[in-house]
């Protein structure tokens, strides 16, 4: 085993564990900090991957924005002083039916598939690809993406502002 | 190594996020299971990007975090004003819309 490979297998137990910690917990907060090891995990993959700018937007975006927003919704959710963090399962019938589905679906797309195994392609800098694409031949969804994080904004303080008159 | 590593990790934490949506009775907990399974997509998009030396799906990678970013911001405004309106985040709990 190289280490490439090491590496991978830590980074996927860590991500793995943190993402049943996730769903299974019974502990809401337990389950937000287990988030965070989870997109540590998936940022170190990217790492792995050669994706420099994938790993760095992963950590801003994922671990800088959406975490903090999802501990904030635990906060402002939960009643803390009452010890009311607990949470349980419902539809357990469901979920296993649905799921054993998806993995039936993926075995057997994973078993029917000839694999062409190659070498991971030689790496450079990816940024300024990305950066170069943006601008070119990706500018107009680039656009549409700015307007639809404006979008969302506007939206977000006018659903959650505490109504006056109501 | 191969890819199919890769695929394989994303594939079983696509599937964790699939019983987290389903089984689970708290809005935010469903909420984190729908990060964590754009996390694998995201995951196999990069993983294809890498092995295929084409940058696109890393751009692909970027928007949907854009969308994500959106969502997070749009899906706990929602749960915070559900929370106001009934004090709960408890999924079976809110069935105003039930005949």
């Amino acid at each position: 085993m190289d280490l490439f490979t090491i590496v991978f297998y830590f980074l996927a137990i860590i991500t793995l564990g943190a993402g049943a910690v996730v769903v299974f917990s019974r502990n809401i907060i337990h389950a937000a900090f287990a988030l965070l090891f989870a997109f540590f995990g998936v940022a170190g993959l990217y790492v792995l991957l050669m994706a420099d700018f994938i790993a760095i937007t992963q950590l801003m975006i994922y671990v800088g924005g959406i975490l903090v927003l999802v501990l904030f919704g635990v906060m402002l959710t939960s009643q803390v002083l009452d010890v009311q963090m607990k949470s349980g399962t419902i539809q357990t019938f469901p979920a296993v039916l649905v799921v054993s589905a998806l993995a039936g679906t993926l075995v057997g797309i994973f078993w029917s598939t000839p694999w062409k195994t190659t070498a991971a392609a030689p790496m450079e800098v990816t940024a300024a690809k990305i950066g170069e694409m943006l601008l070119t031949s990706y500018l107009l969804p680039f656009e549409i993406a700015s307007v639809v994080l404006l979008a969302a904004l506007i939206g977000a303080a006018l659903i959650a502002r505490r109504e006056k008159n109501a | 190594m191969g890819i199919q590593l890769y695929l394989y990790l994303s594939a079983i934490l696509f599937m964790i996020g699939v019983v987290g949506v389903i089984a689970r009775r708290n809005a935010i907990i469903v909420f984190m299971s729908i990060e964590l399974m754009l996390n694998s997509v995201n995951l196999t998009l990069v993983a294809f990007s890498a092995f295929l030396g084409d940058v696109t799906g890393q751009m692909l990678v970027f928007f949907v975090m854009t969308v994500a970013a959106a969502e997070a911001a749009i899906g706990l405004a929602i749960i915070i004003s559900l929370f106001r309106n009934k004090q709960t985040v408890n999924l079976d709990e809110i069935n105003i819309l039930k005949w």
